[in-house]
């Protein structure tokens, strides 16, 4: 019954090409690059024991570029792939050209012949929805069955995917790249008499359903949702805090924007040009953007320009080391692309997959936190910051300020309890600057790798 | 009349993007079939939404246009129910094949086979409720490119002539066309055309260590007149005002205040605090408080919400949803008391709340949820300086931004622009505003209603994708409400 998996997404990319040419030559375009991917995807919900939903997903897109006589660019998107929609694509981009910005023209990155890195990506096979299906239910059982004030699991899902995608352009670059992924979330809802609901989870990712770890993501969604229990508003006041890995990653990825050329020559960064150099953080801090680290399941090996994925340094010693560049940016700095593009009329910029942590050589911040060991830093106490929400809301980026609901604990005389509902709120700049240290390990999450970080003097809002 | 399962019907690849694709008769032939299938298979009801989609987005920076994105595509999402379970598979492959693919895949989801025989009967589909009849030539009615181009360039240029320290001035246009088909072995069988047109003008002030960036986003459905109509002189006072304003003040003290928010965008309040909690896709999940409290007070008595899909021009307007029903007026709230839920499709066989023409999708890659259309709390008697008058000590929202509401109830919203109110008067502007609470307990707190109810398009992103709703609210006053700052 039922085993309903489609077969591998695969594009061919020598046909696509084929067919560009072969449009391209009789529109008179001479300069053109294109990026496409497609996907098949299945994946399941639950609610309580049955089936919620049960969806799949065969997808398809295509963006492309072309130069016309002037030089200027133009693109259109398109999901038909047919050579219908590939000529009408075509048309479009060309139409769109005449529209091109004239101060900042797009080229093909120079390195989108350049070798590509190796990634260690195995390829999994799909398995049956009913399968997903049933690891699920169990997972949700036995989340449900972890405390008595667990009622539901209203946000799960178990996914798996199988991807292709390339770059191509009419000097004969050629970038492909397959991939299958699987993700599990479950985020749980408990509510004690009298009390209010309290809800928090986890998420894994691996590169196929069965290699996922199923247990840790139950044992992780049951322990953070059972910490939140007990809670208590807190005082509104200014705090010592702990950003747990995931809520660091998660602030600094909303403030990426430091990093990215794109948003300098924008004017929208709260860096400049001549930031290079200068201290940015405290001088134990140091930070990458590493797309190629291995625990980043799913890692691009090209960025939409064909440039290859790299590990870039962006902040060593607390110093702003480099910029994230496109094609056109690196040309406006004088610099090589750093494999951080997309692909558009106006090339967008982004990070892959962060690095914090102690920069090599410093105790990373040790001394500080001794202070608190010691029992001299605490005040009121601390806050731990287990996740942030509302980012899209409650960062200005290009104001460095953020205000933010969290959930997470108030740590008093070596009890830590829950916060009922609060806020954090402060600078970006400030925030840097104002890092105690860096407490154990770094954590591999789905965004990245970092320790616990250490924070003095936030603004916290509660309903004490 | 039983209609049979597919065989030689008409590849549907012929007809894709053709210039009247959706209104060609010979879908007919192609969806009949495959819902014939799907109940021969076993399905209690099937569903086939087709979608083919245009869009262009312009961005203008400073006095140049730096980006002209067009985009195009069309695909289809299938749903099957059986019982209270559903199985949705979406692809962009129109052809006879490929839809059949993706009937085959989202039956087998429920146990359910192809071919198959002594299944349910279908008895065809009815004659088209075509709500695009009169809607064929929007996409050709709207501005041009140059023309567009333009208008954008007129809003950055009067921005420049407006504002004051001004290190970053954009203008950003999108046009958003969509031709829809739905059809149903229910019998439902209808198409429309929606055209969604949205402008927006933001800036980035900076004068030494002082910053300030805001934007205002402007939005109308089923215009194609609506960029031309476009008071860009207004929108450019308006937003390099706020920005001269916010660019030195200080930021907000924390605390436990009154809030007076003002009307428009100030809506937001009750989308996310309220709003949402009152879709049936809550219910089913168990995540809203308000579940089983229909008849019952759940705000105060000055309150009375709508969800509508009416009001001509508004951003969350329908001609149908997104399941081929026609949208309604639904009182949510009246007087305070809770009168009925938003539903769609699988809300209504899950929780037993009707439809309500709320079935919603971003496009044909999403299964429809309920969601919000237009959605705002109905003008009260009292005037917007009555609200302010009577706070000794609180928050005045003028500009809201963005918010969200977890599976607890909690929400929280962005103050963009905010003035302290001292001894009934606004005095000073104050910034960094987040404004969070528990939905239970503050809907209670909404004590007066001012006469001034104005609706302001936006955007909501929620388990069917992002799609345009309105929010829309007069002044109005809580009495208490935690206000993170610094």
């Amino acid at each position: 019954m039922g085993t309903t998996e489609s077969a591998a997404a695969s594009l061919d990319a020598e046909v696509l090409r084929q067919r560009l040419d072969q449009l391209a030559q009789r529109e008179g375009v001479r300069r053109w690059d294109l990026g496409a991917s497609c996907s098949t995807d299945t994946s399941v919900q639950v609610d309580r024991g049955e089936a919620k939903q049960m969806k799949g997903a065969q997808r398809s897109a295509i963006t492309l570029r072309v130069w016309n006589d002037d030089g200027l660019v133009g693109i259109t998107s398109t999901s038909d792939l047919s050579d219908a929609g590939l000529a009408r694509a075509l048309a479009g981009a060309r139409d769109a050209s005449a529209y091109g910005n004239v101060d900042e023209v797009p080229d093909f990155s120079p390195l989108a012949t350049a070798p590509l890195p190796v990634l260690e990506q195995p390829l999994r096979p799909p398995v049956s929805i009913l399968s997903l299906l049933d690891t699920l239910k169990e997972a949700e059982s036995d989340l449900l069955g972890r405390h008595p004030a667990i009622g539901t699991v209203p946000y799960n899902g178990l996914a798996q995917r199988s991807s292709d995608r390339l770059y191509i352009n009419s000097d004969g670059a050629c970038r492909q790249q397959r991939l299958t992924t699987a993700s599990l979330y479950l985020y749980a809802r408990a509510e004690e008499a009298g009390r209010k609901p309290r809800s928090s989870g986890a998420v894994r990712l691996a590169y196929g359903a069965a290699d996922l770890d199923v247990a840790g993501c139950v044992q992780e969604a049951a322990e953070r949702t059972i910490a939140h229990l007990d809670y208590a508003p807190i005082r509104t006041g200014r705090y010592t805090c702990v950003f747990s890995p995931e809520a660091f990653l998660d602030l600094i990825g909303a403030f990426s924007s430091l990093f990215n050329a794109r948003a300098v020559l924008d004017g929208v960064s709260l860096s400049r040009r001549e930031s290079l150099g200068e201290q940015l953080a405290v001088p134990f801090f140091s930070l990458h953007d590493n797309g190629l680290h291995p625990a980043n399941v799913g890692a691009a090996a090209f960025d939409g320009e064909g440039t290859p994925t790299r590990r870039l340094s962006l902040v060593e010693g607390g110093v702003l080391r480099h910029f994230l560049h496109s094609e056109a940016t690196a040309r406006a700095f004088g610099v090589a692309p750093t494999g951080h593009a997309g692909l558009g009329a106006k090339v967008s910029v982004g990070p892959d997959w962060f690095e914090i942590g102690p920069t090599p050589g410093s105790d990373g911040g040790a001394r500080g936190l001794d202070r608190f060991a010691s029992g001299a830093g605490a005040g009121d106490g601390l806050v731990v910051i287990d996740s942030l929400s509302a980012l899209h809301a409650g960062v200005k980026a290009s104001q460095g300020a953020f205000s933010l609901p969290f959930d997470g604990w108030l740590v008093e005389g070596g009890t830590a309890r829950s916060i009922e509902a609060a806020t954090v709120a402060g600078d970006i700049r400030t925030l840097l600057k104002a890092i105690v240290g860096f407490e154990g390990p770094a954590k591999v999450t789905p965004d990245g790798l970092c320790p616990h970080v250490w924070v003095e003097g936030l603004s916290i809002t509660g309903d004490a | 009349m039983v209609v049979s399962p597919p065989t030689g019907a008409p590849a549907a690849s012929a007809l894709t993007l053709s210039p009247a694709a959706l209104g060609d008769p010979a879908w007919r032939s192609v969806l009949e079939p495959l819902l014939a299938a799907g109940r021969s298979a076993g399905a209690d009801l099937v569903e086939v939404f087709l979608e083919r989609s245009d869009h262009l987005g312009l961005l203008a920076e400073q006095d140049v246009i730096t980006s002209v994105s067009p985009a195009f595509g069309a695909g289809a999402g299938l749903r099957v129910f059986l019982g209270d379970r559903d199985g949705f598979v979406s692809t962009n492959d129109l052809s006879a094949a490929g839809l059949r693919a993706a009937l085959e895949q989202a039956l087998g989801m429920l146990g359910l086979l192809l071919p198959s025989q002594g299944g349910r009967a279908f008895d065809g589909l009815p004659e088209l409720r075509d709500f695009a009849a009169t809607k064929e030539g929007w996409l050709q009615a709207c501005p041009s490119l140059a023309e567009t181009t333009g208008r954008l360039l007129e809003g950055t240029g009067r921005l420049a002539a407006h504002g004051q320290h001004l290190q970053v001035r954009r203008g950003s246009y999108a046009r958003d066309w969509q031709e829809v088909l739905v059809a149903a072995s229910d019998g439902t069988f209808a198409r429309d055309v929606r055209l969604h047109q949205s402008v927006g003008l933001n800036v980035l002030a900076a004068d030494g260590d002082h910053r300030a960036s805001l934007g205002r986003r402007y939005g109308t459905s089923d215009s194609p007149d609506d960029l031309r109509r476009w008071d860009v002189e207004a929108a450019a006072v308006d937003v390099c005002s706020s920005a001269g304003t916010m660019l030195y003040a200080d930021y907000v003290e924390a605390g436990q205040f009154p809030v007076v928010l003002a009307n428009r965008f100030g809506g937001v309040i009750f989308h996310e605090a309220c709003g949402h909690l009152l879709e049936t896709t809550q219910v089913e999940r168990a995540t809203t408080p308000f579940a089983d409290m229909v008849g019952q007070p759940i705000a105060h008595p000055s309150l009375t919400a709508i969800d509508e899909g009416l009001t001509a021009g508004a951003f969350g307007s329908l001609a149908m949803d997104d399941e081929g029903m026609e949208p309604q007026r639904t009182v949510l709230i009246e007087n305070g008391i809770l009168q009925r839920f938003l539903s769609d499709r699988a809300g209504e066989r899950r929780t037993g709340h009707p439809r309500t023409g709320s079935g919603r999708r971003q496009s044909h890659a999403f299964a429809a949820a309920s969601r919000m259309r237009n959605t705002y709390i109905a003008a009260g008697p009292h005037s917007p300086e009555d609200l302010i008058a009577s706070v000794d000590k609180g928050l005045y929202c003028k500009s809201m931004g963005g918010g969200s509401v977890g599976p607890t109830g909690q929400f929280n919203f962005a103050v963009e622009e905010g003035y302290l109110i001292e001894n009934g008067t606004l005095t000073r502007p104050v910034k960094g505003a987040t404004l969070i609470g528990d939905a239970k307990e503050v809907m209670p707190r909404i004590s007066m209603c001012a006469n001034d109810l104005e609706l302001a398009a936006g955007f909501c992103g929620s388990v069917s994708g992002s799609i345009f709703v309105t929010v829309g609210q007069p002044h109005i006053k809580v009495d208490t409400i935690t206000v993170g700052g610094r």
